[in-house]
């Protein structure tokens, strides 16, 4: 990893909220081209480090630096257009269709009626929705669903996807298959970042793994290093082995163990 | 031009030459034998429709951009507590006698719906989110009602009593160009502010951490709905007091018509709210009573079981 082409990384970051120290000295780069996974317990960190990243959290001390310039110093149309940002458990207000919903990821841009049309159905056409186009969000499936949420993201072209627990409730297929589409995207050159619990996911497809335990970076690198079976066992507390061949393991659990 | 505000502007062009033609008197315009038919056209039934049109714009216009800004299809321009200010401002120069120089109660009203206003800057753009502003603006409309109850049971004289609630009851009866002069330049401000509002409300469809990942900064957004709104409601209560369900009512209308989006629906809903301010005072204007039934009664007559049918429809749609 050399570090010229890191582009988004978080600087010794502390989040303090309220009483709670949310996140402590948490300094990692990001790379474009590449999908990797944050995991770690419930309250680690995951969900406020990559707020951070997408500028919604203004850290306590450290700092988010997109190409080596501070974030919070970018005007807040030129984040939206780099930066994609898909909440955990998005919601849609009103009744509207999947293309009015996909283009609402055109407002950070607005550069035009065609090209914000040609953006909408590109991105809509990348996640196999050119026949959902008119249907209303609230008729879709889960699956459907979060696929329109995610042309909602791909619609504005960001170099940067962040993503929190895109693949909640979906079942296993429709994980493969969502994992798949921003796969594709990372391919593309865009930096994809999310945030993941289940670890056997992570483990196949993410090219690198950070993992936070109580506010900290505990493990970052390839998935084999960072989520190894004396992680799990430090970070979750939980014995647990990998079965089956890179690329498609297995996670067996144990059971708790005390710590 | 979408299709929706095309219509609309239709049903205007057809509406307003006929709105001016009823009421106790009825004109024939091709035989105006009444003498002074000009003068109760110009004088009498062109600034009331103006000002029906305006208020109503301002109402409808607020509806939707509240609906928009809370996310919420119950919400109504009044929660902000613009609308109580307002009045209590207007209740005051009533309470103390000084309605009778025809500027100074619209004056106490905008001095009121202005103080709310400021109260509200106060707490916007202080990082407050969406739900705790809207619960600042509910307290603030509640103290201002708490007040104008007080000044109703203190009130000297029961002259005083009879006017502060009439005034409050809403009505377009007996204005004049003047009032007009008054509310229509504040409330076409409050529209465009609200129209340069548009797209943060289309991007709070996706929730405000979205909205703020989209590039919109949400001190500003407060700041455009509380001087907007403001406004719009202000406006609207100092020339013809308290005209509810306005605001609430007619973004239900339209949104039919439209895609979803906040921003479709805001051009609409001023248009829609001015069709039916216009229409609704015309009918109290004929409505065979001793008295003229108040604008304000007839649309809360309508607008409840309107209010109560959307509940029972949307536990439908939930179900």
């Amino acid at each position: 990893m050399s570090a010229a082409i890191v582009t988004l990384a978080a600087e010794a970051l502390t989040l303090q909220l309220g009483t709670a120290r949310v996140l402590d000295g948490v300094s990692a780069g990001f790379l474009p081209g590449e999908v990797t996974a944050i995991c770690g317990p419930n309250g680690a960190g995951k969900s406020s480090l990559l707020a951070c990243l997408a500028a919604l959290h203004a850290p306590t001390q450290g700092r988010v630096t997109l190409d080596g310039a501070a974030l919070s110093a970018l005007p807040a149309q030129a984040r939206a257009r780099a930066i994609g940002y898909l909440p955990q458990a998005p919601e849609v207000a009103w009744s509207i269709s999947v293309e009015t919903l996909a283009g609402l990821g055109r407002l950070p841009w607005r550069t035009g009626a065609v090209e914000d049309a040609a953006a909408v159905a590109a991105a809509l056409a990348a996640l196999d929705l050119g026949g959902f186009a008119r249907r209303s969000v609230a008729t879709l499936s889960g699956g459907e669903r979060a696929r329109a949420l995610l042309a909602r993201v791909l619609a504005g072209r960001p170099r940067w996807i962040l993503a929190d627990e895109p693949l909640a409730a979906l079942d296993l297929a429709h994980q493969l298959a969502l994992l798949g589409q921003l796969r594709v995207q990372a391919l593309g050159g865009t930096g994809v970042v999310l945030v993941l619990h289940d670890l056997a996911l992570a483990m196949n497809h993410a090219a690198r793994v950070v993992v936070l335990d109580a506010g900290r970076i505990v493990a970052d690198g390839p998935p084999e290093v960072a989520l190894s079976e004396s992680v799990i066992a430090r970070v979750w507390g939980v014995t647990a082995r990998w079965l089956g061949e890179p690329g498609a393991r297995a996670l067996s659990a144990g059971g708790g163990i005390d710590r | 031009m979408t299709r929706p505000t095309l219509l609309l502007i239709l049903a205007l062009v057809i509406t307003v030459p006929l709105s001016l033609l009823a009421g106790r008197v009825w004109i024939d315009p091709f035989h105006p034998a009444i003498p002074n038919a000009t003068a109760i056209l110009m004088q009498l039934r062109l600034p009331r429709a103006v000002l029906a049109l305006v208020v109503g714009a301002g109402l409808g216009a607020s509806g939707a951009a509240m609906q928009g800004y809370l996310r919420n299809p119950l919400a109504d321009p009044g929660l902000f507590g613009i609308a109580p200010g307002a009045a209590l401002g207007a209740v005051l120069s009533l309470y103390f006698g000084y309605a009778a120089q025809g500027f100074l109660l619209p004056a106490f009203a905008l001095v009121g719906a202005g103080s709310a206003m400021a109260l509200l800057a106060l707490i916007a753009g202080r990082d407050a989110g969406v739900a705790l502003f809207t619960l600042a603006g509910m307290m603030l409309a509640s103290l201002a009602g708490a007040l104008t109850s007080l000044a109703i049971s203190l009130s000297p004289n029961p002259f005083a009593l009879s006017e502060i609630v009439t005034w409050l009851m809403g009505a377009l009866t007996d204005r004049g160009w003047h009032e007009v002069a008054i509310a229509a330049p504040l409330t076409a401000a409050g529209i465009a502010l609200l129209w340069t509002a548009r797209r943060g409300l289309d991007a709070l469809t996706l929730g405000e951490a979205a909205a703020r990942s989209l590039g919109i900064e949400p001190a500003r957004l407060q700041w455009l709905m509380v001087a907007g709104v403001g406004l719009c409601v202000g406006a609207g209560v100092a020339v013809a007091g308290i005209i509810g369900f306005v605001g609430l009512i007619v973004p239900h209308l339209v949104r039919g018509l439209t895609d979803g989006r906040p921003s479709t629906l805001l051009v609409p809903s001023a248009l829609a709210g001015a069709l039916l301010l216009l229409v609704a005072d015309v009918v109290c204007r004929l409505l065979p009573m001793a008295t003229e039934l108040r604008l304000g009664i007839a649309l809360s007559l309508v607008g409840a079981p309107f209010f109560l049918a959307l509940l029972l429809r949307m536990r439908k749609g939930l179900a």
